[in-house]
């Protein structure tokens, strides 16, 4: 328990955990208060004022249409159907188009979860690196080895205070997120349709969002452990995006592979905090009884939570092998 | 006398595309208990090798080592309270102050807060204590890092060049401290360069060179033993060197020319010197015993000694006459 409390007294005391998380919590803020400022709650005056510009625009398009339709008629050959040219109808311009954005809570909070846990997945893979990554470089596990010469120990305690601590800031953040966004729905949108079972899967998603946080500090925490440095993580985080990203994506895409989503990360992580995401194949052609229709692929939560759990189980388990093996020089 | 510290047949072999090279060949050493006990090789003859060994961060291909008794690795755990140590240069995080470095270590080791302030204390540290450690001088990181080794009051005190950029009064501190923390019955075992230090302070010592022990035991038996009773003889007249030399050496002597003075060994009384060489008409100005200090007998014993117009190489010891040491790489 003593070497449980000071590794995380180690933890909080360091500068870099102390301003990298205080850059994540203004970037969080930025974001919140862009989404207050860019929203505007739906009132009488607002409908009213949308409802005048739709119907404003609809006798636009009627003038137009008229003189669209005379030009034709004017210069009409035999072939020409002048009559059949479109004509505007007032459903085509609804007064909801042109409403002030307006945030409503249910619909678009999910977004905002998952920008919250990208985010703090970024910091929680930076720190965790940094966390290991500069006892290795200053010899302070060396020294600390020296006082706990039992290496397994040493290190699962000390990837345990990160994820408990990671843990903490994130269930926090979560929180006072959720708070704001229901403040920010409350004044600049709604809260309607929020019912228990709404809410259930508010909080389901949030805890989602957690595992992806503990994911990506155990796996910045076992890159750097392994590498005995935080650039080797950050090397390999930066190699990950530019080679299985970029390069693989640009690469299947001209093989003309199907679903080349399916091999990049961004899909897995929409269908881990989404629950699912489907994707389509447009170059198919699948019969159906709309006609031809494109081939689906469809990714769950499951699937993405058993990759997301193989590569954490290899990572940290090559961490604590190469922990237990290796000579520290 | 118990021994706290006993090592036999320790080895250590790294493998890499080069090659083979051999840290430790077979090293022995014992440490009694309440002594202060030199370790002492050249550059890359294994002492750190050793050290890392002991103290499980490196594991040996062979080889047996007990700590207090305690066969280690194996009951490294249960003896760590018990020992004490730093190895190679001081190595702490820049931006914590040595008082939170202590405290982190006395919080994971369970040693009592109040110890942190004692240390600081013991080791001129105390008015600095608040400062980041990126600050400090590297005497004064050595300083740190012999205070993290005393921060549990350790039996055993494994400490690797403490002395190394103390200055003067830093130095006489270290060994003051020595002497005295080995007065309070803590057994100390320290690895230098320093071999006039070593000589100051230590009641015994172990010599390696080319990861085997070459020379062991208490200063005084280790310089005994490898003095070579040479005589330094001066002559009235400097034009006489020559002859005079090849006079001795008939006598059956060994006879070291220098640029004014002969160093003559071999002889078993000094009287023989002064008698052929006055029977030569050639009158000595000076004849007086040399006596090894532990310096010259490490570098007879390590074949470290600097030639003139050679640059020896880090591997290249007594243990490996035609250049590449027998645990150099490519073997």
């Amino acid at each position: 328990m003593s070497l449980y409390t000071a590794e995380t007294r180690r933890l909080t005391k360091r500068r870099f955990t102390r301003f990298f998380l205080l850059g994540v919590v203004l970037v969080l803020a930025a974001v919140a208060v862009g989404m207050f400022i860019t929203n505007e709650k739906s009132t009488p005056e607002t409908v009213a004022a949308a409802q005048r510009e739709a119907d404003q625009n609809y006798q636009s398009a009627l003038q137009q249409a008229a003189q669209d339709k005379a030009a034709c008629e004017a210069q009409a050959n035999p072939q020409d159907n002048c009559a059949d040219m479109w004509q505007p109808q007032p459903s085509d311009f609804q007064a909801e188009w042109f409403m002030p954005a307006t945030f409503n809570f249910r619909k678009q909070f999910p977004d905002m979860l998952t920008t919250l846990a990208a985010i703090l997945a970024v910091m929680a893979f930076v720190i965790g690196a940094s966390f290991v990554g500069a006892e290795w470089n200053s010899g302070g596990m060396m020294n600390l080895l020296l006082w706990r010469p039992r290496r397994l120990q040493v290190l699962g305690t000390k990837l345990g205070a990160l994820l408990v601590a990671l843990t903490a800031v994130t269930a926090v953040l979560s929180a006072i997120w959720t708070g704001i966004f229901t403040v920010i729905a409350n004044l600049r949108g709604s809260t309607e349709s929020m019912t228990s079972g709404a809410w259930q899967s508010i909080a389901l998603m949030e805890l989602r969002g957690l595992v992806v946080v503990l994911a990506a500090g155990a796996i910045g925490f076992g890159l750097a452990s392994i590498g005995r440095h935080t650039a080797v993580a950050m090397g390999v985080a930066i190699g990950v995006v530019v080679v299985f990203q970029f390069g693989l994506g640009t690469v299947l895409a001209l093989a003309q592979v199907k679903f080349v989503d399916a091999y990049l990360i961004p899909a897995w992580a929409v269908a881990w905090m989404n629950k699912e995401v489907k994707l389509e194949d447009y170059n198919s052609c699948v019969p159906g009884p709309n006609g031809c229709e494109a081939d689906t692929l469809t990714l769950t939560w499951p699937m993405a939570g058993g990759l997301l759990a193989a590569v954490v189980i290899v990572v940290v388990g090559v961490t604590m092998w190469t922990m237990r093996k290796r000579d520290i020089t | 006398m118990s021994a706290v510290l006993e090592i036999s047949g320790l080895q250590k072999t790294y493998r890499s595309r080069k090659g083979v090279r051999k840290a430790l060949d077979g090293f022995d050493m014992v440490v009694e208990a309440g002594q202060v006990h030199g370790f002492l090789g050249p550059n890359g003859s294994g002492k750190t090798t050793t050290l890392r060994t002991l103290l499980g961060l490196i594991r040996p291909n062979g080889g047996r080592m007990t700590i207090l008794g305690r066969e280690v690795p194996d009951s490294l755990p249960e003896v760590a309270g018990s020992v004490g140590a730093i190895v190679e240069s001081p190595q702490f995080f820049g931006n914590f102050s040595a008082q939170d470095t202590l405290s982190l270590l006395a919080d994971a080791g369970g040693v009592a807060p109040v110890r942190v302030t004692e240390v600081l204390e013991l080791v001129g540290l105390r008015d600095r204590a608040k400062d980041r450690v990126k600050t400090y001088s590297l005497g004064m990181k050595q300083r740190l890092a012999v205070a993290s080794a005393l921060l549990k009051n350790p039996k055993l005190l494994i400490l690797d060049e403490p002395a190394n950029g103390l200055d003067p009064g830093g130095i006489r501190e270290m060994r003051s401290l020595m002497a005295n923390l080995a007065a309070s019955g803590m057994t100390v075992v320290l690895s230098s360069h320093i071999l006039g230090e070593i000589q100051l302070i230590c009641d015994s010592v172990t010599i390696i060179s080319a990861g085997r022990r070459v020379a062991a035991g208490s200063v005084a038996d280790v310089l005994e033993s490898h003095t070579t009773a040479s005589i330094r003889v001066r002559l009235e007249a400097l034009a006489d060197l020559t002859a005079s030399a090849a006079a001795l050496r008939d006598l059956g002597a060994q006879v070291i020319v220098e640029s004014d003075h002969l160093m003559v060994s071999g002889v078993a009384q000094p009287s023989a010197i002064t008698r052929t060489l006055a029977g030569r008409g050639v009158y000595v100005s000076e004849l007086s015993p040399v006596v090894a200090d532990l310096e010259s007998v490490f570098l007879e014993l390590t074949g470290t000694a600097p030639v003139a117009g050679e640059h020896r190489q880090v591997d290249q010891t007594i243990m490996s006459p035609t250049g590449a040491a027998p645990g150099g790489w490519g073997r």
